[in-house]
C-alpha cells in the first residue's frame, strides 16, 4: 500500500496552526523553565508558525530551510543553556523542519490507504503518539534515575556540571559506597538469602495447590483458590498488621519453646511471610497452564504404570515448567521488592533491600539509592533476559518455533 | 521439591547459625548521618571493647507506635532506642521505657560530679538519658535572596523581600511559634497567646499569607534536597542537616540562626527486656553517654553534646578538620536569639492544635 496514495500539498490554513500548535508545546517547556510558561507558548507558536512560513512561500527550497532550521534552533539552544541545550535544538531543528514539510507536502497521507478520511488518518498518527507518550511515561522514570545515580554530589540533582557533560560532575561513589558500606551490604545479602527461599517454597506449595485444585472432584475449589489467592487482593497494609501479631506469636514461641536462636527465627519469620505473599502468582500462573494439559496424558503414565510422584516429575512438570517459571519469577520479584510486611514482620537484622531504600529516601535522600535502583534494573533485565533465552532454547530443542 | 526446600532450610541454617552466635545488640535511631556519627563515636568503640555486634535500625520517626505494637505482641526486639524528648515523655508515661536511675546507670563526669549534675535540667524525664541539644532553624540560599541576607526569622514570612518557595515542617510546632513571633507577639507570651482560640487563628492567619509558597516536609533530608536544587530560598531543617550541606556538600547554603528551636534528643531503653539484654543495654548506655564519647559525636555532626562537662572538649570534625564549636547551636554566636520548646504546653495543646493545623492544611 506504500507511496499508492497520491500525496498533494496542503494549503497554509492547515499547515500553519498545527506547526504553530508543536511550536507552542515546546515553548511551553522552555518558557516554563524560563519563568513564563505562558509566555513560551506565545513565542513558540509564533516562532514556529513564522518559520513555516518564510519557508513555504518565501525560501521554496527544501534542503536551504532544513539546514536553516537547524542553525536557527541550535544557536537558541546554546543561547538559553550552553551547550547541551544547543545538541538539543540541532535535534528539534531538524524535527520541526521535517514537520513543516511533512505537512506541507502531505507526506502524512502517502503510508496510508488512499480511502481514508481525514479524521481516521488523523486518528492513525494519534494513536502512535498516544502509544509513544504511555511508552515515554513508562520508561522515563526508570531512565532518568540511571544518569543520577552518576551524579558526583549527595543530591537528587542534575548539577550544571552534568548537563555541560563535564567530567567533574560524574562519579561513581554512590556505587562505592553500595559495596562499601555495611548497612547496604548487609541488606543486599539478607535480600538474596530470603527471596530465593521464599520463592522456593512458594513454588512448591503453589504448584502442588494448582495441581489439586485443577482436579474437578476438589470440593469447594473454587472457594479454596478464593483463600489462597486472597494475599494478593487484601492491602498488603492489613495483611502485613495480621502477619506481625500472628508471626510474633509463632517466633515467641520458637525462641521461647524450642530455644532457637532470635536471628534464625527472624528469618523464619520473614521467609514465611514472603512465600505467602508469593503463592498467590505461582497458583495463577500454574492453573492457567494446567488448563491446556491433557489429564489423559496422566491416566496413559499411570495406565503403564507409573506411579503419580514419577508421572507429576516425568509427564506433569515438562509440560507445566513455564508456568511454574514465571510463577516463581513472579514470586521473587514480589519478595525481592517486599518492604510492607518486612518492616512489620522483621527485625533490623532482617533489614532488605527495599527497606533500606525505603529508610533510605526518608532520612536521608542519598544518591547511592539510585545506584541500587540502577544496579537493580540491570539485574532485572539480566534475569528476565536469561529465562526468555532458556525459553526458546527448549522450544527449539522441543522443535518449537519460537515466538 | 521437597528436597530443595529442605536443602534451603538447611542453606539457611547454615548461613544465618554463625551470626547468631555472635552477640546482638540493636540500636534504633534517624539513620543517615545522625546515626554514622553514633556509629563512630559510640557503636564502633563499644563493639571493640565488648565483642557485640550492633545492628542498626533506623526507626526512630516511628518509634513510638512500632514500640506500643511491640509490646502489645510481646516481642520487643530493640535494645536502645533513640528518641526525641518529646517521645521519651509519652514513652515513659505509657510504661513503654524504662525508669533510669542517673546516678546509678550513667558514668559521673571525669571530675566527680554526679551524671545527674551533669546532664542538669536536661532529664525531662524519667526514662530519657539525654545525648545532644539540637535545633530546628532556617537556612537560606545565598545566590538566591539578593544583596540582603536575611537576619530575622521573619524574613520567612516576607515574601516580597524574599520571592520563592520556602520548606517547613508538615507539623504545627514550632511553626506557629514562628508565625506568632513574626505577628508581633513577644517572645515570653508566644505560649500564653498559643493557648487560646484567638491565638492559635492568629498563628494560622500569619501562615496563611504565605501558605501558597511553602513546600512541607516530612523527613529531616527534604530541606537539605530542595535547598540543593534550588527549588526553595529557605527552609526549615535540623541544624546538623545544614551543617552537612553547607560544610561538608558545599552547597551556596547559610544558617539562619534566629529564633532557633532548641530541642533534645537522647536515648530510652524499652521496657519489658530480659535481665540480660536490659544489662547489655545499661552497660551500652553507660558507655555511650559519658563525657568523652558525647563530646566524640560531634566531630561528626553539629549538635550540642548534652553534658556540661562535654561541652569543652568539642574539638573538630573528623573529616574536614574544621572547629565544631562554631558549628554548635548552643554557641554563644549562633544563640543569640533562641527559642526553647515548651514540652509541657506542647504535652497538653498538641493533639488539639495539631488538629486544627492539619485542618487548615487541606482547606
Amino acid at each position: 500500500m506504500a507511496a499508492l496514495t497520491p500525496i498533494s500539498r496542503k494549503p497554509l490554513s492547515l499547515v500553519l496552526p498545527t506547526v504553530a500548535a508543536a511550536g507552542g508545546l515546546l515553548g511551553l517547556f522552555v518558557g516554563t523553565a524560563n519563568g513564563s510558561g505562558f509566555m513560551g507558548i506565545v513565542i513558540g507558536a509564533a516562532l514556529i508558525a513564522a518559520m513555516a512560513f518564510v519557508f513555504i512561500t518565501i525560501l521554496k527550497n527544501e534542503q536551504v530551510s532544513k539546514w536553516i532550521s537547524i542553525v536557527l534552533f541550535a544557536a537558541g539552544g546554546f543561547f538559553f543553556a550552553g551547550i547541551p541545550a544547543m545538541i538539543l535544538g540541532l535535534v528539534f531543528g531538524w524535527l520541526f523542519h521535517w514537520f513543516i514539510y511533512w505537512l506541507y507536502e502531505g507526506r502524512y497521507r502517502a503510508k496510508v490507504l488512499p480511502y481514508l478520511t481525514p479524521g481516521q488518518v488523523l486518528w492513525h498518527y494519534g494513536f502512535r503518539v498516544i502509544c509513544g507518550a504511555i511508552f515515554v511515561f513508562l520508561i522515563t522514570p526508570i531512565l532518568v534515575v540511571m544518569p543520577l545515580s552518576f551524579n558526583s554530589q549527595d543530591f537528587f540533582t542534575f548539577t550544571p556540571e552534568m548537563l555541560q557533560f563535564k567530567a567533574e560532575g560524574y562519579s561513581l561513589k554512590h556505587y562505592k559506597d553500595f559495596f562499601s558500606n555495611n548497612e547496604w551490604q548487609r541488606s543486599f545479602k539478607n535480600s538474596l538469602l530470603i527471596a530465593p527461599i521464599a520463592t522456593i517454597i512458594s513454588v512448591s506449595l503453589g504448584t502442588l495447590a494448582a495441581i489439586g485444585l485443577s482436579q474437578s472432584h476438589v470440593p469447594g475449589r473454587r472457594a479454596i483458590m478464593a483463600i489462597m489467592i486472597s494475599p494478593m487482593i487484601v492491602p498488603l497494609i492489613i495483611s502485613a498488621t495480621g502477619m506481625f501479631f500472628f508471626y510474633s506469636d509463632i517466633g515467641n514461641w520458637l525462641e521461647g519453646t524450642l530455644g532457637l536462636p532470635k536471628n534464625f527465627v527472624g528469618y523464619v519469620k520473614v521467609i514465611l511471610a514472603h512465600s505467602v505473599l508469593g503463592i498467590p502468582f505461582v497458583i495463577i500462573t500454574v492453573t492457567a497452564t494446567l488448563v491446556g494439559f491433557d489429564q489423559s496424558l496422566t491416566r496413559a503414565a499411570a495406565n503403564m504404570g507409573a506411579d503419580p510422584v514419577r508421572t507429576f516429575f516425568k509427564i506433569q512438570m515438562p509440560l507445566i515448567l513455564p508456568g511454574v517459571i514465571s510463577g516463581g519469577l513472579f514470586a521473587f520479584i514480589t519478595s525481592f521488592d517486599e518492604v510492607v510486611v518486612v518492616l512489620f514482620v522483621g527485625s533490623a537484622s532482617q533489614k532488605t533491600l527495599p527497606w533500606q531504600m525505603f529508610t533510605g529516601l526518608r532520612e536521608q535522600i542519598s544518591p547511592t539509592i539510585l545506584a541500587v535502583a540502577t544496579i537493580l534494573v540491570g539485574i532485572s533485565i539480566c534475569l528476565l533476559a536469561t529465562v526468555e533465552l532458556l525459553r526458546r532454547r527448549s522450544e527449539r530443542l522441543r522443535g518449537m518455533s519460537p515466538t | 521439591m521437597k528436597l530443595s526446600t529442605l536443602t534451603a532450610l538447611a542453606v539457611t541454617t547454615a548461613l544465618v547459625a554463625p551470626a547468631a552466635i555472635a552477640e546482638e545488640m540493636t540500636i534504633v535511631s534517624w539513620g543517615g548521618a545522625y546515626t554514622k556519627s553514633q556509629k563512630n563515636a559510640y557503636h564502633d568503640p563499644y563493639s571493640e571493647k565488648s565483642g557485640i555486634t550492633i545492628i542498626n535500625d533506623d526507626s526512630s520517626a516511628e518509634a513510638v507506635a512500632k514500640l506500643r505494637a511491640m509490646n502489645e505482641a510481646g516481642n520487643v526486639t530493640w535494645d536502645v532506642v533513640d528518641v526525641v524528648a518529646a517521645d521519651a515523655i509519652r514513652l515513659c508515661d505509657e510504661g513503654l521505657a524504662m525508669e533510669i536511675n542517673p546516678d546509678e546507670h550513667l558514668a559521673p563526669a571525669p571530675d566527680g560530679t554526679s551524671a545527674a549534675d551533669d546532664f542538669g535540667d536536661l532529664i525531662v524525664s524519667d526514662c530519657f538519658i539525654p545525648q545532644i541539644v539540637y535545633s530546628t532553624t532556617f537556612g537560606y540560599r545565598t545566590d538566591l535572596v539578593g544583596d540582603t541576607p536575611p537576619t530575622s526569622v521573619c524574613a520567612v514570612f516576607d515574601t516580597e523581600a524574599y520571592p520563592g518557595k520556602r520548606s517547613l515542617e508538615k507539623r504545627s510546632i514550632n511553626n506557629m511559634e514562628w508565625a506568632l513571633l513574626c505577628d508581633g507577639v513577644a517572645k515570653e507570651d508566644v505560649y500564653d497567646v498559643l493557648e487560646t482560640e484567638e491565638g492559635q487563628n492568629q498563628a494560622l492567619a500569619k501562615l496563611d499569607t504565605i501558605k501558597d509558597d511553602v513546600i512541607w516536609w516530612s523527613a529531616g533530608a527534604d530541606t537539605p534536597q530542595l535547598l540543593a536544587d534550588g527549588e526553595v530560598v529557605m527552609g526549615s531543617t535540623y541544624n546538623g542537616r545544614l551543617f552537612s550541606v553547607i560544610e561538608e556538600q558545599n552547597q551556596p547554603v547559610a544558617m539562619l540562626w534566629d529564633a532557633q528551636v532548641f530541642d533534645l534528643d537522647g536515648w530510652i531503653i524499652p521496657a519489658g527486656l530480659s535481665d540480660e539484654r536490659k544489662q547489655r543495654a545499661l552497660d551500652y548506655i553507660y558507655f555511650a553517654t559519658d563525657t568523652q564519647r558525647l563530646a566524640d559525636q560531634a566531630k561528626w555532626i553539629s549538635y550540642g553534646p548534652a553534658r556540661a562537662s562535654s561541652a569543652p572538649l568539642v574539638g573538630q570534625h573528623a573529616d574536614l578538620g574544621i572547629d565544631m564549636a562554631p558549628h554548635m547551636p548552643t554557641d554563644p554566636n549562633n544563640a543569640k536569639n533562641t527559642f526553647l520548646y515548651n514540652y509541657e504546653f506542647w504535652a497538653d495543646y498538641r493533639d488539639d492544635i495539631e488538629a486544627k493545623f492539619q485542618a487548615w492544611l487541606a482547606k
